[in-house]
């Protein structure tokens, strides 16, 4: 259990897949106008990668370990992830519309979150066990979460503020980024 | 320039439609690796190595792959090579393979593959598709060098690991950490933004289509474009 609670906080905060590893600025950066579009499309990302990270984990595990197949990892893991996606999409407008009406949207837009196919990637690294392996991700993506919705709030005070022409748009939220990255750099010592 | 030869494309990759200051494509493996120029290079040459050989084969299977599973079937190409270029690393370049980590499997969602893929080389021939690949990839490798150059002369005051500033240079720590990524590339896409628009003072500033956003559908990763 503590082990879990190390990972976790350490994925979730320390090491922030934005803020410290680069993964997922796509959508970081294009869906973080408004708090309200930057929980949604976080929610999206913590369903998504703890289910791939769970799945992942397990296709690892359980199939390409015993087959020595290792060597096969990346191309069975992006295609089982952009599989995946889809079919969690058609599942979601079938079964559950009143989520996919929230969700719907941000969809597709993860699949071209690299941090999907990043934690996958970690979990094998870090030699995590499918239990482990999902903690991460479901941490990795709460701390996107955390992460995209600060962004959006700041962003929304930033649009009231007399920037310097060339700074309007994106190098101003790309500086407001670097400022979040050295204050998350105060967590380092937490574990 | 003639359209579609070999020097056309190589200037196109490098100088036109440069993958890193004009497209900003590919931000995740350019923030992330560039804390000195021999990783910039590293990963620049690799991505170039993997998108010149996957334009080639996608050009090659054009008319064999059918059109409703082109995007598996692009994914499985770039994937299998990355997969080569990724053991050829660790066995040929360990200090490198060590030092990019897990930026290597992740080519396989860099943008500019699959964008060059979709856009290019599933429509063209081969020899313009090849040196497209080289093109983009020099292009890619130049802006990583210089990015790289640029955060390692501030962050540790040399550049490939030679000592340059004199030692009386206190040397800002902080560009070669995560934050001066995000600082580089700001300045980066402000100077950008200030040079459209002393050419066009009515120029939308602040990236108004695709970058840094990979809008590209090809970027997506989606199997099938099930909903049109």
């Amino acid at each position: 259990m503590k082990e879990l609670l190390i990972i976790a906080i350490g994925s979730a905060i320390v090491n922030n897949v934005v803020l410290s590893q680069f993964l997922g600025l796509c959508p970081f950066l294009g869906v973080s106008k408004k708090i309200e579009t930057a929980a949604g499309m976080g929610g999206a990302v913590i369903f998504v990668l703890t289910l791939s990270s769970f799945v992942t984990s397990l296709v690892y595990s359980f199939i390409l370990v015993p087959t020595d197949l290792v060597y096969l990892q990346t191309i069975v893991f992006i295609l089982v992830i952009a599989a995946l996606v889809q079919l969690v999409e058609m599942v979601l407008k079938k079964m559950m519309p009143a989520l996919y009406k929230s969700l719907g949207v941000y969809l597709p837009l993860i699949t071209t979150n690299c941090a999907v196919l990043g934690i996958a990637i970690i979990n094998v690294q870090k030699e995590y066990n499918v239990l482990e392996g999902t903690v991460n991700g479901f941490a990795t993506a709460v701390g996107f979460t955390i992460s995209i919705i600060l962004m959006a709030g700041l962003r929304e005070k930033i649009e009231y503020n007399d920037i310097p022409k060339p700074f309007q748009g994106m190098p101003i939220v790309l500086l407001t980024a670097g400022l979040m990255s050295i204050a998350f750099f105060g967590f380092s010592g937490l574990i | 320039m003639k359209p579609n030869t070999p020097a056309e494309r190589l200037f196109n990759g490098l100088i036109k439609e440069n993958p890193t200051f004009v497209m900003m494509l590919g931000m995740c493996p350019t923030l992330a690796v560039t804390t000195s120029a021999m990783n910039g290079l590293g990963m620049g040459l690799t991505t170039m190595v993997v998108l010149t050989m996957s334009n080639m084969i996608i050009s090659l299977l054009r008319k064999v792959i059918p059109d409703g599973v082109r995007m598996p079937a692009f994914i499985v190409v770039v994937a299998s090579f990355v997969t080569i270029v990724q053991f050829l690393l660790e066995g040929f370049i360990p200090a490198l393979y060590a030092s990019l980590g897990i930026y290597i499997p992740l080519i396989v969602v860099n943008c500019i593959i699959l964008g060059r893929a979709e856009a290019y080389a599933s429509k063209n021939k081969v020899i313009p598709s090849i040196f497209d690949g080289i093109g983009m990839g020099l292009g890619f490798t130049l802006g990583l060098t210089s990015i790289g150059i640029f955060r390692e002369i501030l962050g540790a005051g040399q550049i490939f690991g030679f000592q340059i500033m004199p030692s009386s240079y206190e040397s800002i720590t902080i560009f070669i950490l995560a934050p001066g990524a995000f600082f580089v590339l700001a300045m980066l896409v402000a100077l950008q933004n200030k040079l459209k628009m002393k050419k066009d003072p009515k120029a939308e500033t602040g990236c108004g289509s695709g970058c840094a956003s990979c809008t590209n559908s090809a970027c997506g990763g989606k199997l099938l474009n099930s909903d049109k």
